[in-house]
This record gives structure tokens, C-alpha cells and sequence, in this order.
């Protein structure tokens, strides 16, 4: 087994590269491209996953760490290496599973595509990168793949780049990433600096010896937070994932959706253990904004990507809330069941658009059960993951994190309220524009009478992938338990850890220990199952008075409250707060950088070229007209003296006489 | 003495003067034959890549070099200049010495490697290529001697030396403004030399050879404080006239680098000069600036450094912060790449701004991952340029379809150049912010210089937008993608770019005793 586990994880990794080199140099010599040897590598890759699990269970934790580079005698020693242990084998599965569905799934969905071999060659770059992140059990390395994700998805939301709308989203996914990513570089700088090392386990083992503490501590944690707070498009970063529906839609569901964005929440939940209470804190509330902010976007978008996209945030959001609240297993539970749910929500969605011709606006589609049966159905099932319906895997992992929120009121108290509060209220909301949403484009009649006609359901390359995730959205796959998963194998093995500041306070936050906090979940675990369930009943309810029976006039509410639908609508304007003061200050501050450049940095040495210029110039003059002009005139004086006394020089003996008779009488008069 | 002679000549002398053997020989070929006259010129370059790899095979990695010139390598020491002085008792005593350490020997192969891939990229030179080739020899003569000189006489000399084939390949064989260009730069530089050379001359005349007693140029001696007469100029510790000579010294370099606000000279020859000169310019001449801090500023004048890291960071911050800002304001391909070196150029010196071994070893890997990074950028430049007529950034759009190994090879480059993981500017540029970081006193400056990775990103991936995406205009219908040549000069050093990325630990050894050794200096600690 010792085997399995140090050579198989570094198999797993490198098999998509290769299938990235393999297509980006040789794809155009391949039949069809080389699809099909990057699908079966990534079922390989999937079944090596399960292997990793299984032997990981077996024996336990395993890591394998080699010198990558050092400098000097020792004492910067820079690692590489890889960590097996329940987070990381579990993410193995979801990464190569949603992975091998996408690529399953973009045979057909892609099938015609120009840049058909391009595409594949990306997922493979894409899920090598992730495996990494995944795997490394150091923090720079970490940080070299989030990179290398990021990359990835810039090309992948960049790849129909002949449209405006796809270049502009790939970039602005890029660069909002580069800003949580500096604060994530920062945090690992005063990591390196006090505890020199960048593995995870000696950065604990420092931090227990109390090397890195206090202030310095919780900005680490923060730091380091601020890169899932990019990656995981949290408030107030998240105005990028929106826009990155611009990439195809097995992208949405594979990057955008299941794996990439909940990076964020794995780097959270990694670093769990060194978040100091007002860290947790930070953690906590920027969940919670993001949560509830993008729910109430979420209820107004008509674009089906769009609203599953927002709905995407909000339940990173729950995530990252979670790890906040010191429930680190539920966070990381909710990733891998919203992996599946999401992946498959988006998948069906593909199929819509696909079978609707890319139609994406809800408002042009309904009445597609009929049309598109397996598309409808397991679109439903992974609804109800998502709004947290009994006997879906969905219920099981939400109903943790409200449990978990609601403990963490009891303990704290007064403004920490809020927590749970935004927490019920985001499930409402969720299950309002889940159903909005199946409403509007699944059932009814069909607006679109001409698109309805030509809409079929998707082949079977596209719909087992539907099938299989749908059926990975249910309970039995998590716990035999419908409505509690404690006793479910992912629950017995994802423990929260005891984190290194347990018993610390912080300004609102007290960080207890796993006995009474597990204490409090208990009692709060009845409460919030039968209040989520009350909350998520009534939000199907009004949407399907709103939407299906129609007892509320939907169009004469949004005009009463116009200017708050406005608001949500329009994405409570960050896009355009954004534009008017960042962008439009570094472009202004930009502009004046290169016109001070020309005009007064550069036109000081010109100026300076042109002052000798013009002295040289002037120097020129003088020397000419005023130096030379003196020795000139000196000449000339001598000259015209010459000129005057040559008169005298006539030559002539009597003429000298004369001169001499004139002179002696002269100097008679003078001296008498 | 002379270490590792080949046919009885050392090999320093022959990896710097085998361009002027080709220069020899160029004179002799007729002005016709074209061809001839092209793979004559490539074939020193080659030669000199040979002689950096048997350098580099040659060469202990433990020996420190810096200060002791027994832990100097491939050592000459000859002696060159010996007349009696006849103003002052004694003599003048100048020395052909050469040798290298782990400072210099990562910029010796750069400049062998980036002199070839010039070679390369000078195909596409169709104006009197007999008189361009011989001056480009010249060129790589005098970059190379800079490298090796470690006496400060020979070293000014190759620096100075330098400017003159500089000077007339921008002149002749440049854009538009060629002409202003090439004085501009000529100028510029030579004005910067001025200082040196005063500094020079001051160092000279307060130095006292502990053995001979003599007056010396000779770096290594001038680096222990023993051998500085106390009574003279530049004698003690930490007087004004010891910083002032370091700032002279320092705007001399700081003019080569270039750092703000002396700057404004890049742009303008990179504009003007033609692809391959562009390619020296960014991939070697920049270096030589930051080098020479290292190399002279820091280990003679250590009291100094130490004194003005604060104010270099200072610099180092603009360059990186402004220069990033004036890139993306650039509507001019190349004059952007040109305003970006500056930016980058700006790490290099953050690194050096920082005194710490970490922030040198990423110094001197970064003077090295620009040199190869920003080579591939112009070289690419270039490739656009000799196909359309025109770099403005505007004219283009939708070349990802229409050339897509250039697109390939282009976004590797760029993706490099923003530090991207796996790509070697991201050691370099860690090192670097890792290295000020740890500097207390410039820590503040260090975290406002971390904006420039969102700005670089910025104008970078806009420039990808503007010339890469959307659709490709209806006049560039007929562009051909990059040919046999182009790859030639360009994957190699992608191919370095991508391997230093993953495994930078050769490299990095091969420098990290010599940088241990000038911390030391620095900060007194032997």
C-alpha cells in the first residue's frame, strides 16, 4: 500500500498534462482530435482517485516532501511534496469525477467547434493544475497552482476570444483574481519570514510554538484568506464569476462552478487550524455578505447561466461562513455535495441551451419538460440538493452549516445573530429563484413557440453525465441516514480539527473547544433541520404563486418596488462602482504617468539637450562675433593703422624730410 | 597568471575577444556576399556559447568570489599599463584582470545566449549588412567584457567601449527618429560615464596597496577598507564624500538600468533601434547597470548601501509602480515592452535595495529572466512588425486564428513576464518581494510594490485583447504565421524560461555562495 500512495498521487497528477501536451502538440494528427484518449484518461484518472481513497483509508495519512530548491546553507529551504489525507482524497475524487463528466459531456457539446482540439488540451492543463492545488501540501506550491488555475480558466472563459464579451470576462476574471492573490502572497511572505518553511504542517508546528502570534497572526490568516476571497469570488471580489459564464458551459460547471471557485474554501479550510477569532470572524462575515448579497442578485437574473452562477457565490459564501463559524468538516462537506448538485445543474443547463440552440434567456424557454425529459428531471433533483429538500445530499450538508451558524450565536451572542439570520434567509431565497427558475423554463407553456419547436432533448453523451451527477446528488450516496449525516462515512472521516487558538477570544469571537461546540450542535441540530425546512417550503411555495398559478401579478410587484428590483438587477451596481472609481483611476493615473513621462521627465533631458543647444549656440556667437570679433578687430585696428601710416610710407626721400622738418617743429612747440 | 588557458590564451579573454577575431575576418569578406558575411557573424556567437557552457562545466559552485580573488574562477591577471607617473612618486600600474563569479557567470551566458538569438533576429537586416554585423561583434565584445573585468580601468574601458557600435547600429540601421534616438542614448550614457569615471579616478587616487603601496584600480583591493588610505578622499567610513561618490557611481549605473528619473532613454532607442539591437538593449545592456551596482557600488562603498537602501527602494518602487503605469497607457507595442522592462527592471533593484541573500539571489535570477523573457518579447515585436509594417496596438486584433504558434509562443512569454507560476519570473520575483519583505526598513515599500503584479497583469492580458482576440481586420488578411527562423531564435529560450521555472535549483546554485559572500560584505559580517 506504501506504494499506492506515494507514487499513485503524482500518476494522477501527471496524467492530464500529458493529455494537455498530448492534444496541444499532437491533436491535429489524432482522429477526431484526440477527444476520446482525454476522456479515458480522465476515467482513468478517476478510477487511480478511488484507488487513492481506498488505500488512504486503509493506511491513513500519507505525505512525501522533496527538496526543490534552497539557497544557501540551509536555511531557506524550499519543498515540494504531497499530502494524502481526508481533505485532499476526497477532492481527488470530485476534482477527477466532475472532471471526466465534463469532458464526457463536452464531446457533443463542443462537437463542431473550430478550436475542438484547443479545448480539450485546456481541461487537461485546467485539471492538472487543480490536482495540484489539491495535492501540495505546502503553501507556495499551493500558490503556484492557484496561479496555474487561474490561467487555465482565463483561457477557458476566453475561448470563443472573437467575441468582445468573452475577451472582456477573461480578463476581468484574471486581474480581480491578481488582487485577492497579492493579498495570498503577502500572507505567505510573513508565513516564510517568521516560521520559514512553507509546509503546512511545520507552519502549524511553528505557530503552536508560538512563533507567529497575535496582531501578525490574524493578518496571516486574513492574508492568506484574501486569495480565496478572489478564487472563491467572495465579496467583495465576486464580481468576476458572472462574467466568466462567457466561457463554454462545461467550463461553467467543471471551473465555474464545482471545482476551481471552491478552492477558496479547501485554502480556508487548510489553514482552518492557524485562524486566530478575529480571523474567523473576517472569515465568518465575508461569507455571510457574500451569501446573502448574491441570493438577492440571484432572484431577478433572467440569463439561466446567470442565475446559477450567483447562486454559485451564495453557496460558496455558506461555505466559507461555515469554516467561520469553527464548523470546518460541514464547509468542506457542502463543497463536495454542491460539487456534484452544481455540476449537474450547470450540465443540464447546457443541455437547454444546446437543445434550445443557444438560447439562454429564461424568458424565450418554457414548457421544456415535455421537450426535454431527462433534462427536466434531473435538473429537479439537483434543485432540490440545492435548496436543501430532504433525501438529497443537499439537505444533508446545509442543514449542517444552519446547525453550525446557530451554535455559533448561542455561544457568542449579541451581533453574531446576524450569522444564522442571513444564513435562513439565503435558504429562502435560494429555494424562490431555484424554482423561479425550473418554472420559468421547465414547466408551463412555451414562450418561444419557433425555438420550442426545434428544441430536442441532448444524446446520450450529454444526459448520462446528467444522470450519473443527479444520482450523486441524493442522500444515500453521503449517509444511509436521510436527515443527518453524522453517522455517514464522509462525516466519520472529515473531522473538524481542534484548531491551535482554541480558548482565545477575539473582539466578538471566541474560538471554544471541538467538545462544547459539537455540544451545541446538537441542540441546535433539530431546530435549524425543521426551521430550514419551513424556510425552504416557503420559498418553493411563493414561487410557485408567483410563477405557476400566478395568484400575484409578478409584473405590477416589480413596478411597486422598482428601484429594489433595480438594485438587484443591476447587481447592487458593483460593476459600476468599480468602473467609476477604480478602473477609471488607474486608467486617469495611468494616463498622467505616461504624459508626465513625455512632457516633464523626458522634457527636462530634452529640455537640458536643448539649453546646451542653445548655449553651445550662444557660445558659438560669442566665440564668433565677440572673441574672434576681438582678434578681428585687433587686426583690423592694427589694419587701418597700417592703412594710414602706409601713406607715409611713400618712399620718397623729400617727403621724409618734410614729415621730419613737420615733427621736430611739432615737438618744439610741445616741449618749449 | 593565467587559469584555464586554451592555446595558451585564458578563456575569458577568448569568449570576449572571439567577436573581434569575426570582425577581423568580416573586414575581408566582399560586401556581396550577403550570406557568407551572416553565417560568419552567427558562428561567434555559437563559439561563445560553447565557451559559457565549458565555463559552466568548469565551474565551482562553492567558491564565492565577490571580494577575494582566489575564490575568483578562470582568472587572468596581466600586466597591461606600466609607466612611470610623473607627477606623483610611483607608477601607474593597470592590470588586464579578468575572472568570474557567481554574479557574473549567469549574465556571461546570458550574453552569449542573447547575443546568438541577436544574430538570429538580424536576418531580417537588408541595408549594408557588412558594416551592421561587424558592429555587432563589436558590441558583444564590449558586453561581454563588462561581465569579466574586475579591474575598475578595463572595466570602464569595456563599458565605454560599448556605446560607440551601439551609437551607429541605432543610428543607421533605426526607425524614423533613429537619429535622435541614438544621440539621445550615446549621450545619456556617456554623460552617466562622467561620474563613473570621477568616481573612478577619486577611488584610484584614495587607494594604497597594502602589498605594493601603489595606487590600484583594482576592484577586489579596493574592496578592503585596508587598502583605502584614511587620510585620502574617499577614506573612513561613512563620510559625505564616500556617499557622494556612491551616488555618482550610482547614476552612472542607475542611467544603464535604467532607473527613474533617468529613464527616458529607453523607450526611445527601443523604439527606434531595429529588433536585434532592441533584443541587447532589454536582454543584456539593462543588466549591465544593476551588475555594476553589485559588483562595485555595493562591496566597495558597503557603508553606503547600507545608507541609501531606503532612497533605492524608493526608486525601485517608482520604477516598478510608474513604469507599469506608463505601459499601459502606450499605444505603441514595442514602446510598451519598453516602458515594462522598466517596471521589471524595477524588481531587480528592489532585490538589490533589500541587502538580504534571498533578495540578491532573486536580483540576479531576475536581471537573468528578464534578459531571456523580454529577448522573446521584442523578438516578437519584431516578427509582427517585419509582417505589417506597424506596431500600434490598434491596428491589430484576431492574430490568435490567423498566427497561432506565434500566439503560442507570445503568451508564454507573456504569462512569464507577469510571473506566472512554472515560468521563471516567478522565483525571481518572489525572491525579490521575499527579500524586501525581510528588510524591515524598506517592508512598506515592498508591500506597495506588489501592486505592480495586478498592473503588469493588466496592460499584459489588454495587450493580448487589443492584438490577439476579437477578429482579425480584412488587411492582414495575408499574414503568414512565424516561420523556421523565427522559432529558431525564439523556443530556446522559451524552453529556458519553462525550465528555470520548474527546476531553478542549478541556477540558483550556481550563484547563492557568491551572494552569501557580498551579504557579508555589506553588513561586515567576516
Amino acid at each position: 500500500m506504501d506504494y499506492t500512495l506515494k507514487y499513485l498521487p503524482l500518476v494522477i497528477l501527471l496524467v492530464p498534462m500529458f493529455s494537455f501536451l498530448l492534444l496541444a502538440f499532437f491533436g491535429n494528427k489524432l482522429p477526431r482530435k484526440g477527444d476520446f484518449i482525454a476522456v479515458s484518461l480522465l476515467f482513468i484518472n478517476l478510477a487511480l482517485s478511488l484507488i487513492v481513497f481506498f488505500a488512504f483509508a486503509q493506511t491513513g495519512k500519507y505525505s512525501y516532501t522533496v527538496d526543490w530548491f534552497n539557497l544557501g546553507k540551509g536555511n531557506l529551504n524550499f519543498t515540494a511534496g504531497f499530502v494524502i489525507d481526508e481533505l485532499s482524497s476526497i477532492m481527488l475524487i470530485v476534482v477527477n469525477a466532475i472532471s471526466a463528466f465534463v469532458h464526457l459531456f463536452s464531446v457533443k457539446y463542443m462537437e463542431g467547434d473550430a478550436k475542438y482540439k484547443k479545448y480539450f488540451s485546456y481541461l487537461g492543463l485546467f485539471t492538472f493544475s487543480m490536482l495540484g492545488l489539491v495535492l501540495t501540501n505546502n503553501v507556495l506550491l499551493m500558490y503556484v497552482f492557484w496561479e496555474l488555475v487561474g490561467v487555465s480558466s482565463y483561457l477557458l472563459i476566453g475561448f470563443w476570444y472573437e467575441k468582445p464579451a468573452p475577451q472582456e470576462a477573461a480578463k476581468k476574471a484574471f486581474i480581480v483574481n491578481r488582487v485577492g492573490d497579492v493579498g495570498f502572497f503577502l500572507g505567505i511572505m510573513i508565513i516564510f519570514l517568521t516560521l520559514g518553511t512553507f509546509t503546512f504542517t511545520d507552519i502549524f508546528a511553528g505557530i503552536e510554538a508560538g512563533k507567529l502570534q497575535g496582531g501578525l497572526l490574524t493578518a496571516a490568516g486574513i492574508l492568506l484568506f484574501c486569495g480565496a476571497i478572489g478564487k472563491s469570488a467572495q465579496f467583495p471580489l465576486h464580481v468576476w464569476l458572472p462574467d466568466a459564464m462567457e466561457g463554454p458551459t462545461p467550463v461553467s460547471a467543471l471551473i465555474h462552478a464545482a471545482t476551481m471557485v471552491a478552492a477558496g474554501v479547501y485554502l480556508t479550510a487548510r489553514i482552518f487550524v492557524m485562524l486566530s477569532a478575529d480571523a474567523l470572524t473576517f472569515v465568518t462575515f465575508i461569507g455571510a455578505i457574500t451569501a446573502f448579497i448574491s441570493a438577492t442578485i440571484a432572484i431577478t437574473q433572467n440569463d439561466i447561466k446567470k442565475v446559477l452562477a450567483y447562486s454559485t457565490i451564495s453557496q460558496l459564501g455558506y461555505m466559507i461562513m461555515a469554516i467561520g463559524v469553527g464548523a470546518m468538516s460541514f464547509g468542506m462537506f457542502h463543497l463536495v455535495t454542491h460539487a456534484f448538485f452544481k455540476a449537474c445543474l450547470f450540465l443540464t443547463a447546457g443541455s437547454v441551451i444546446f437543445g434550445m440552440h443557444h438560447v439562454q434567456d429564461i424568458r424565450e424557454m418554457g414548457g421544456l419538460r415535455k421537450k426535454m425529459p431527462i433534462t427536466y428531471w434531473t435538473f429537479l433533483i439537483a434543485t432540490f440538493a440545492l435548496c436543501g429538500v430532504p433525501f438529497t445530499s443537499g439537505f444533508l450538508s446545509k442543514d449542517s452549516i444552519l446547525a453550525a451558524t446557530m451554535a455559533f450565536a448561542n455561544i457568542n451572542g449579541g451581533i453574531t445573530y446576524i450569522i444564522p439570520i442571513i444564513g435562513f434567509s439565503v435558504a429562502g431565497m435560494t429555494a424562490f429563484y431555484m424554482f423561479r427558475l425550473l418554472i420559468i423554463a421547465f414547466l408551463g407553456e412555451p414562450r418561444n413557440k419557433e425555438k420550442y419547436d426545434h428544441c430536442h432533448e441532448s444524446p446520450i453523451q450529454m444526459t448520462l453525465p446528467l444522470i450519473i451527477l443527479a444520482a450523486l446528488s441524493t442522500f444515500v450516496v453521503f449517509s444511509f441516514n436521510p436527515i443527518g449525516a453524522d453517522s455517514g462515512w464522509i462525516m466519520q472521516m472529515m473531522k473538524t480539527p481542534e484548531s491551535l487558538l482554541t480558548g482565545t477570544k477575539g473582539m466578538i469571537y471566541h474560538i471554544v473547544d471541538r467538545a462544547e461546540y459539537t455540544e451545541m450542535l446538537h441542540h441546535a441540530h433539530y431546530p435549524a433541520m425543521f426551521l430550514s425546512l419551513a424556510i425552504a417550503g416557503l420559498g418553493i411555495l411563493l414561487a410557485y404563486v408567483f410563477y405557476h398559478w400566478k395568484k400575484v401579478d409578478v409584473e405590477k410587484l416589480t413596478e411597486k418596488i422598482k428601484p429594489l428590483y433595480n438594485f438587484s438587477l443591476n447587481k447592487w451596481y458593483f460593476d459600476e462602482l468599480y468602473d467609476a472609481t477604480v478602473i477609471s483611476f488607474t486608467m486617469a493615473i495611468s494616463r498622467l504617468s505616461a504624459w508626465v513621462d513625455n512632457k516633464i521627465v523626458d522634457g527636462v533631458v530634452n529640455g537640458s539637450a536643448t539649453v546646451t543647444r542653445w548655449t553651445s549656440f550662444g557660445s558659438g556667437k560669442f566665440d564668433n562675433v565677440v572673441v574672434d570679433g576681438l582678434v578681428n578687430f585687433t587686426g583690423g585696428l592694427v589694419g587701418f593703422f597700417g592703412l594710414i601710416f602706409r601713406k607715409f610710407q611713400t618712399g620718397k626721400i623729400q617727403t621724409y624730410i618734410m614729415f621730419l622738418v613737420f615733427g621736430i617743429i611739432v615737438l618744439y612747440f610741445m616741449f618749449r | 597568471m593565467v587559469q584555464f588557458p586554451i592555446l595558451g590564451i585564458g578563456i575569458l579573454s577568448w569568449i570576449v575577444f572571439l567577436p573581434v577575431i569575426g570582425m577581423l575576418i568580416l573586414i575581408f569578406i566582399p560586401k556581396a556576399y550577403e550570406k557568407t558575411i551572416k553565417y560568419v557573424a552567427m558562428i561567434f556567437p555559437i563559439l561563445q556559447i560553447i565557451l559559457s557552457v565549458v565555463l559552466l562545466m568548469n565551474y565551482n559552485k562553492d567558491l564565492a568570489g565577490i571580494n577575494k580573488l582566489e575564490s575568483f574562477q578562470f582568472v587572468e591577471k596581466l600586466s597591461w599599463i606600466n609607466i612611470p607617473a610623473l607627477i606623483w612618486d610611483g607608477t601607474i600600474n593597470i592590470d588586464y584582470l579578468m575572472g568570474i563569479d557567481g554574479i557574473s557567470l549567469p549574465m556571461i551566458i546570458l550574453t552569449s545566449i542573447i547575443g546568438f538569438v541577436g544574430v538570429l533576429a538580424s536576418f531580417s537586416i537588408k541595408r549594408n549588412e557588412k558594416g551592421y554585423y561587424i558592429l555587432y561583434l563589436f558590441l558583444v565584445t564590449g558586453m561581454m567584457g563588462t561581465f569579466c573585468a574586475l579591474d575598475l580601468f578595463l572595466f570602464f574601458v569595456f563599458w565605454e567601449i560599448m556605446l560607440l557600435p551601439m551609437y551607429f547600429l541605432i543610428g543607421i540601421w533605426g526607425g524614423e527618429r533613429r537619429e535622435y534616438a541614438a544621440i539621445k542614448f550615446f549621450l545619456y550614457t556617456f554623460f552617466g560615464g562622467i561620474f563613473m569615471l570621477i568616481t573612478i579616478i577619486g577611488l584610484y587616487f584614495s587607494s594604497k596597496d597594502p602589498v605594493t603601496g601603489l595606487h590600484t584600480f583594482n576592484m577586489l583591493t579596493l574592496m578592503n577598507p585596508a587598502a583605502i588610505d584614511p587620510n585620502s578622499l574617499l577614506g573612513g567610513v561613512g563620510t559625505n564624500l564616500r556617499y557622494l561618490a556612491f551616488v555618482a557611481l550610482f547614476i552612472g549605473f542607475a542611467i544603464k538600468v535604467p532607473i527613474f528619473p533617468f529613464h527616458t532613454w529607453l523607450p526611445d532607442a527601443h523604439v527606434e533601434a531595429p529588433t536585434a539591437i532592441s533584443v541587447i538593449l532589454a536582454g543584456v545592456l539593462l543588466k549591465m547597470g544593476s551588475y555594476g551596482i553589485m559588483r562595485i557600488s555595493y562591496p566597495i562603498f558597503p557603508d553606503a548601501a547600507v545608507w541609501f537602501m531606503y532612497p533605492m527602494a524608493i526608486l525601485a518602487m517608482i520604477n516598478i509602480i510608474y513604469g507599469a503605469l506608463c505601459a499601459m497607457a502606450q499605444k505603441d507595442f514595442k514602446k510598451l515592452i519598453a516602458y515594462s522592462s522598466i517596471s521589471h527592471m524595477g524588481y531587480v533593484m528592489l532585490g538589490i535595495a533589500s541587502g538580504t541573500a534571498i533578495g540578491f539571489n532573486g536580483a540576479v535570477f531576475q536581471m537573468f529572466n528578464h534578459g531571456t523573457i523580454t529577448a522573446v518579447l521584442f523578438l516578437s515585436v519584431g516578427i509582427i512588425y517585419d509582417r505589417a509594417h506597424t506596431r500600434g496596438l490598434y491596428d491589430f486584433g484576431g492574430l490568435a486564428n490567423k498566427m497561432p504558434k506565434y500566439f503560442a509562443v507570445i503568451i508564454i512569454a507573456f504569462f512569464a513576464s507577469i510571473g506566472l507560476p512554472g515560468l521563471s519570473a516567478f522565483i525571481s520575483e518572489s525572491f525579490v518581494f521575499l527579500g524586501g519583505f525581510k528588510n524591515e526598513t524598506i517592508r512598506v515599500l515592498t508591500i506597495i510594490s506588489t501592486l505592480g503584479i495586478i498592473l503588469n497583469a493588466a496592460y499584459i492580458l489588454w495587450t493580448i485583447q487589443r492584438i490577439f482576440f476579437g477578429t482579425l481586420p480584412e488587411k492582414w488578411n495575408e499574414i503568414t504565421d512565424i516561420n523556421g527562423r523565427e522559432l529558431l531564435s525564439t523556443v530556446p529560450l522559451l524552453l529556458i524560461i519553462i525550465i528555470l521555472g520548474i527546476f531553478p535549483s542549478p541556477f540558483i546554485n550556481l550563484m547563492t555562495s557568491s551572494v552569501n559572500q557580498l551579504v557579508n560584505i555589506i553588513w561586515h559580517l567576516n
